[in-house]
């Protein structure tokens, strides 16, 4: 038994500690935003934020996580996250869409960390989450975009 | 065949030859000659096939394309849309059901995406279905309001007679008793709203925030989940297997032998994988590729100049031409196996229910799916209904005259032997390891220039697995050629008078499919490569040349190539402030890409700063998403170019299990790309794929210029400095 919070609520699931996050979260509490993509922590669509930083939901064992606090795509509700799915929506950056949530993520915690990033800040934080579709050019104006949103 | 055939309908093969004895482009039939097809819910109207408009004002359109990023779902709707003069926040888009009648693609006969077709076949049927729709809304306000309905104006969805007004909604229940016209008209090109000017997506909101809905993400009530164990050698089969430690994870419920390999069912996908884990199996290879790629490049070359070789495309004299010049040129390009990789791995669900099945998936050939299921189950296939859900991504991978996934997940359902439902989940490893590769291609090319500096002489051998062979596509194949391995090296735009391109069909057991952009991947890199190395030799500027070299009815191709100079700045400098330029022109599918790339050394490996783009797909339908897959495109190709190989080892064991080891394009190496459109009033082309194949060849032209290391086997991560 596990008991952590998601989204702002107090959860407890019953499987095995060596579950990982990422099928908790969709399998038992079907918080399907989180995706699924080589479940090695090498792709970056399960990203999740963990106590305030960004984690790879698929290679994080639930046995971990007793009273941790995690936020999710659905859950995410900060002024950066908010300003990125602005841009997000403004710019199209979705092409397929299945690794977005996990650029979602991402994009939102740098934006918390640095206000104002650099290209060099983007590659760092966002090197970690693939997209097949290659939207990369929207994802970094993305960030830009949102960074001038949240300045103003 | 000569060069003069070129523009032929699908000209590039477009993926599909069993186009080419179908409807041609422009016979689009009528949406509104279709059956009508309401949903049933009260006081909506739905005057086609496509086309539901709800009491609450909403336009929904019926969606025959798979949306997998490539932006069928905004694309149709903006046809719809501009004819019936809806306001775009009342369209939405769903995807359309299997019904072969209603919804097959017109160029292809049945239903289905590929070929860069969605918006080509669609562009007429899609915007008579929003005419007709228009059409009886208008006679339906003209009966409430008693006015001539050739008074009355629809602005933005609003309908309007002097000060008479109404949105759609209240009229679409008088609107859904009345006959729709058989030939609606069309607006004026010049009268367009929406077609050429960039309209929001329609799902890029729920792809920011998670609720998109994709086919891993549906959960049945008592749903299993259930992964295979498949043969680690392509073409391998289950000789034996112990299943007893994987049924004493807790969770898994079974574990069943299925054609496909060993099936582990369980309560949850970490149940499993860990029974998977669990399982031994012993297999049989005695089908299977046991060969190293390594071995398997070298057989393939030995089979070029191969007396089994076909003439693809023949013009002129080659022998005596290139006896005759003045200095002749001989390169060998090798391309290994690519992976689609798409972000979402393989997966499908099915649940069966007394008699009859649902299945759910990202199905871009529905009917072959469909048929694969109903054989599995022993149904028949009318009592199997096809759900095509959003696709995280295909690049091709989907799109499977094999149907395996669907032949998958029935196997799955049928030795489970009772109702239920069931869902099937590749991991990345079952992806990568999973074949269905882009074929392993070799191009043995000979060139020669006369004394005047002109090219005298182009000789093409290819040599590579048949994709259609072997599938229900074969019968397409005419003299025993298959166009997708050799398309975009034939039919080229240049004037060569004396050329030959031959193709040796080369066999194994490992699977191979189509790529993004096919066998355009390989004939744009080995095509545009050769022909720099040839004007460098004459000593012709690699944009110049190229233009010279057009032919004169090739005006599409030379008003790209002029573009993305101008774009670039070209001057004629290969290199310039530590940067090599390099240009490529190709069509694809009948669109028209020309490139520009600037690289970097970096350590001895390349890194693109930049890449121009001029692009011409006749009428820009949506253009931010032209430009979207563009960037997409070249990302795509770059990543294909610098890093991406499946390679077999000892025993045919593929060596790439994850992204660790099959190295994807990441965003710091993503280059910043300037795309421009051709202004077109042509019926527009596709865009998914024309982006891809020109981006190869263009760096590497550009990194020779730099580092003068010509590259000829592919990925560059492993030939750089070559």
């Amino acid at each position: 038994m596990t008991t952590f919070t998601v989204n702002g609520q107090e959860r407890t699931v019953d499987v095995p500690g060596d579950t990982p996050l990422l099928w908790v979260l969709r399998d038992e509490l079907k918080l399907t935003g989180t995706k699924f993509g080589c479940g090695v922590a090498q792709c970056g669509a399960c990203t999740v934020m963990l106590d305030g930083t960004t984690r790879r939901s698929c290679v994080t064992p639930i046995s971990t996580l007793e009273g941790a606090n995690i936020t999710t795509i659905e859950g995410l509700d900060t002024p950066e996250a908010h300003a990125v799915q602005a841009a997000w929506k403004a710019l199209d950056v979705p092409q397929c869409g299945w690794c977005q949530s996990g650029q979602v993520v991402s994009a939102s915690a740098l934006l918390y960390e640095i206000p104002n990033p650099t290209d060099a800040d983007i590659d760092s934080a966002m090197v970690g989450n693939i997209c097949r579709c290659a939207t990369y050019v929207r994802i970094r104006q993305g960030i830009k975009d949102a960074a001038k949103a949240l300045e103003a | 065949m000569t060069q003069q055939t070129r523009r032929q309908f699908l000209g590039s093969a477009a993926g599909i030859a069993i186009a080419v004895t179908l409807p041609m482009k422009g016979r689009a039939q009528s949406g509104a000659a279709q059956a009508f097809d309401s949903d049933g819910s009260a006081g909506s109207f739905a005057p086609n096939a496509f086309v539901r408009i709800a009491p609450d004002d909403t336009v929904t359109v019926m969606i025959k394309h798979i949306e997998m990023g490539q932006g069928p779902y905004t694309g149709l709707s903006t046809l719809v849309a501009e004819e019936l003069d809806a306001d775009w926040s009342q369209m939405r888009a769903e995807s359309a059901p299997l019904d072969q009648a209603k919804y097959k693609n017109l160029f292809f006969g049945l239903q289905g995406t590929g070929g860069s077709t969605a918006m080509a076949n669609s562009y007429t049927q899609m915007r008579k279905a929003g005419a007709a729709a228009r059409a009886l809304l208008v006679q339906a306000a003209a009966e409430d309001w008693g006015v001539p309905a050739s008074e009355i104006r629809i602005d933005k969805g609003i309908v309007s007679h002097g000060d008479k007004t109404s949105p759609f909604g209240p009229l679409a229940a008088k609107a859904s008793g009345l006959t729709p016209p058989d030939e609606p008209a069309l607006k004026d090109p010049a009268d367009f709203v929406y077609i050429g000017t960039d309209m929001p997506k329609l799902d890029s909101p729920a792809k920011s925030n998670g609720t998109a809905e994709f086919t891993m993400d549906i959960y049945l009530d008592g749903m299993e989940t259930v992964v295979v164990r498949h043969s680690p050698m392509l073409g391998g089969t289950v000789a034996s297997y112990d299943d007893s430690a994987a049924l004493a994870v807790p969770g898994v419920t079974a574990v069943r032998q299925i054609p496909q390999g060993v099936a582990v069912y369980a309560t949850s996908t970490a149940a499993a994988l860990k029974g998977r884990a669990a399982l031994t199996v012993d297999w049989d290879t005695s089908q299977a590729e046991t060969r190293t790629s390594l071995q398997m490049m070298d057989d393939f070359a030995a089979l070029a100049g191969n007396d089994t070789a076909k003439a693809a495309e023949t013009a002129g004299d080659v022998e005596t031409a290139l006896a005759n010049a003045a200095q002749t040129i001989e390169m060998e390009f090798r391309f290994p196996y690519l992976a689609h990789a798409p972000m979402e791995p393989l997966d499908a669900v099915v649940e069966v229910k007394d008699g009859s099945a649902t299945a759910w998936g990202g199905w871009q050939f529905p009917g072959f799916d469909n048929q694969a299921i109903a054989g599995a189950l022993g149904l028949d296939p009318a009592n199997v209904t096809m759900q095509t859900m959003l696709a995280g991504g295909s690049f091709g991978r989907r799109a499977q005259p094999s149907a395996h996934i669907g032949a998958e997940i029935g196997a799955i359902a049928a030795v489970a032997g009772r109702d239920g439902s069931w869902k099937l989940v590749w991991t990345r490893e079952d992806d990568l390891h999973g074949g269905y590769y882009r074929p392993l291609t070799i191009h043995r090319m000979r060139g020669g220039i006369d004394a005047d500096g002109n090219i005298a002489g182009w000789h093409d051998v290819v040599v590579n697995q048949s994709i259609m062979a072997g599938t229900p596509m074969e019968a397409m194949m005419q003299d025993g050629l298959d166009p997708t391995s050799y398309e975009g090296a034939v039919k080229m735009p240049y004037d060569l008078p004396d050329l030959r391109v031959d193709w040796v069909r080369a066999d194994s057991p490992v699977p191979v499919l189509w790529w993004r952009s096919v066998g355009h991947t390989h004939t744009a890199y080995a095509t545009e490569v050769f022909l720099d190395h040839l004007l460098e030799q004459a000593g012709k500027d690699p944009v110049q040349g190229r233009l010279d070299l057009l032919r004169d009815d090739m005006g599409r191709d030379r008003a790209v190539l002029e573009r993305v100079a101008q774009m670039a700045g070209w001057d004629g400098q290969k290199v310039k402030n530590g940067k090599g330029y390099g240009v490529a022109l190709h069509e694809s599918f009948n669109t028209y890409v020309a490139q520009i790339v600037a690289v970097e050394d970096r350590n001895g490996q390349p890194h693109v700063t930049d890449v121009w783009c001029a692009v011409d797909p006749g009428v820009a339908v949506n253009p931010n998403v032209i430009r979207a897959q563009m960037e997409g495109g070249i990302g795509f190709g770059l990543s294909a170019a610098l890093f991406d190989e499946i390679t077999l080892g000892e025993g045919g064991i593929v060596q790439q299990d994850n992204f660790d080891t099959y190295r994807l394009l990441r965003i710091n190496e993503m280059p910043a790309v300037h795309v421009e459109i051709i202004a077109s009033d042509a019926d527009p082309t596709g865009v998914g794929e024309p982006g891809t194949p020109p981006v190869g060849p263009a760096l590497a032209n550009a990194w020779r210029a730099l580092t003068g290391a010509n590259v000829t086997t592919l990925p560059f991560s492993t030939t750089a400095g070559a």
